[in-house]
């Protein structure tokens, strides 16, 4: 017997828009019971590709499979098997959540008791609202039931278009605490977000910018494709020292990140050990008394500035 | 002058529901505050009623020195606004949205032209002054969106969500622009929810269920509360269940 085809497969694909390039020859594969993020920020070409790989949108270039069906030809069969969250709150504001998630099944042939088991975990969480407007839901429990009407047809892929843009950081644990469950259960699923700190919940990304990948791989693997030993800067008058950092004649990046800073030394082979040495040294010399510098390991969000190439918002 | 911003037992209503329940608390002059809240907190209702477009149900606040209820002509004269949301007109251009904002403000046309030219400059956006504004990329779209709510010399900045789906470079760079504001003397009063970005201000307040939970600089927080992150202080507060 065949194994299985890939959940998704994505081959060289290109979207035009009036000229400017939506999608550059974007091309990964997603394993079986992935949790695969595609992250970037806006503008980076998530949204046509959901589009596409939901077979709303044709691709001018490329091809891509989504559980061994073609997005051209097997439109029709796709839709039927995909789970698909669009970015935009898309549900019916004036219906309620009962009555949203039974439209959904509806149209997908079910119904909500056929499909309870698969959204139990997360509809218990916003039955007790069940009559309430989905318009008047808080911004967490709308994605939750979005989620849900997702899901009550039993898809055998998810895709899911920045689910926790606009969410708050609790609401947002929340949601990223369900997909694990979800993915636990065998679900493969692809979900974009702008933000960085939720790729480390992901077991591989994608980084896009502009159409772009930038790179693919696990959420460690692209944090220590960091380019420069990197040392954490912490101390009292934090934009002082930051502007001291981008003044040094080694300096490759110097951000703030939170409650401290990242320094990247721009010498090649300097073991980050010596890089921190030298640059507390350098900054109790320059007045900064209570400077603390420490090795660290890059994130996502390092590597991600390291290779964007400079901002978007550049002169 | 007194605070910029002063909220007395602030309260709103909508029928038997209370949005925002009593809340008081100062924001300094020149301060960036960072006004934290999860979603369906009363974060927008309480902002709402700061920048004169919602009466409070009781309580006062004045921001610039100016009740916010009897005086919010003179409010508005004092106040940028600008979110993520709705900031600028795509279909004008760049030169045209500051003139019209320019206009809005209450400034004299040779005023617009001179802040307007250097603001532009300022940005390095004068290629790019008959753009439309809908061919520049978000993070420009951003920066300009704060540049223009700032035209006025506003006392104080009201900057709900500014950052959102904006790339990580970019995104710093704007809180450089907010830094440089306050430098100057002008309040900023942002929402996010980025907490690297609760990190970056001079003081921060965490809303839950209508009141103001905490209130303080963020290493302060993190002490009071015994938590590594900012996060982990506002999920506590959030979900004190959880």
């Amino acid at each position: 017997m065949t194994p299985p085809p890939p959940p998704l497969v994505v081959e060289g694909l290109g979207k035009t828009f009036e000229g400017r390039a939506a999608l550059e020859n974007v091309s990964f594969t997603v394993r079986p019971a992935e949790l695969f993020g595609l992250v970037g920020p806006d503008g980076g070409g998530k949204t046509t590709l959901f589009r596409i790989l939901t077979t709303l949108l044709l691709p001018d270039t490329g091809r891509a499979t989504v559980l061994g069906l073609d997005v051209v030809r097997d439109l029709w069969a796709i839709r039927a098997r995909v789970g698909y969250m669009p970015g935009r709150f898309s549900l019916y504001p004036d219906l309620s959540v009962e009555e949203n998630l039974g439209f959904f099944a509806a149209v997908f042939g079910t119904s909500i008791g056929e499909g309870y088991d698969t959204i139990a975990p997360i509809y218990r969480q916003i039955e007790p609202f069940r009559t309430r407007r989905a318009g008047a839901l808080s911004g967490g429990m709308k994605q939750k039931l979005a989620l849900c009407c997702a899901l009550v047809h039993r898809p055998d892929i998810l895709l899911l278009d920045e689910p926790t843009t606009g969410v708050d950081a609790v609401s947002r644990r929340e949601f990223w605490d369900l997909l694990g469950g979800l993915k636990a259960s065998g679900l493969p699923i692809v979900v974009a977000t702008p933000y960085m700190d939720e790729a480390d919940r992901c077991d591989r990304i994608a980084l896009m910018q502009r159409g772009r990948i930038l790179a693919i791989d696990t959420p460690s693997a692209i944090g220590s494709r960091f380019p420069h030993p990197l040392v954490s800067v912490r101390g009292e008058r934090r934009y002082a020292m930051l502007q001291a950092l981008r003044g040094r004649e080694h300096t490759a990046s110097a951000f703030p990140f939170g409650d401290d800073l990242h320094y990247g030394d721009a010498r090649a082979g300097l073991p980050v050990e010596a890089v921190a040495r030298e640059i507390e040294a350098w900054l109790l010399a320059k007045g900064f008394a209570d400077a603390r510098v420490e090795p660290i390991s890059p994130g996502v969000e390092d590597t991600f500035m390291a290779l964007m190439g400079g901002p978007e918002a550049a002169a | 002058m007194s605070a910029a911003i002063e909220a007395r037992e602030l309260t709103r209503r909508f029928g038997a529901f209370t949005a925002v329940d009593s809340i008081t608390f100062e924001v300094r002059a020149g301060e960036v505050f960072g006004f934290l809240g999860a979603n369906g907190a009363g974060k927008t209702t309480a902002i709402r009623m700061l920048i004169g477009l919602l009466a409070p149900t009781s309580g006062a606040a004045r921001v610039a020195g100016f009740d916010v209820l009897t005086q919010s002509e003179e409010v508005r004269r004092r106040i940028g606004y600008m979110s993520q949301r709705f900031s600028l007109y795509d279909d004008l251009t760049v030169r045209e949205n500051v003139t019209l904002y320019g206009g809005i403000y209450g400034l004299a046309d040779a005023e617009i032209r001179e802040r307007g030219g250097t603001l532009l400059e300022g940005l390095g956006l004068g290629h790019a002054a008959d753009d439309r504004v809908a061919a520049l990329p978000l993070g420009w779209k951003q920066k300009l969106a704060f540049s223009v709510a700032m035209l006025h010399q506003p006392a104080v900045v009201f900057l709900d969500e500014p950052t959102g789906g904006v790339d990580p470079i970019t995104r710093r760079q704007f809180w450089e622009q907010i830094y440089a504001a306050a430098a100057r003397g002008t309040t900023a009063f942002v929402t996010t929810h980025y907490m690297d970005e609760a990190e970056y201000c001079d003081r921060i307040s965490i809303m839950v269920d209508g009141r103001i939970a905490a209130l303080g600089a963020p290493a302060d927080l993190k002490r009071e509360f015994a938590a590594p992150s900012l996060e982990d202080v506002f999920v506590r507060l959030a979900r004190p269940a959880a």
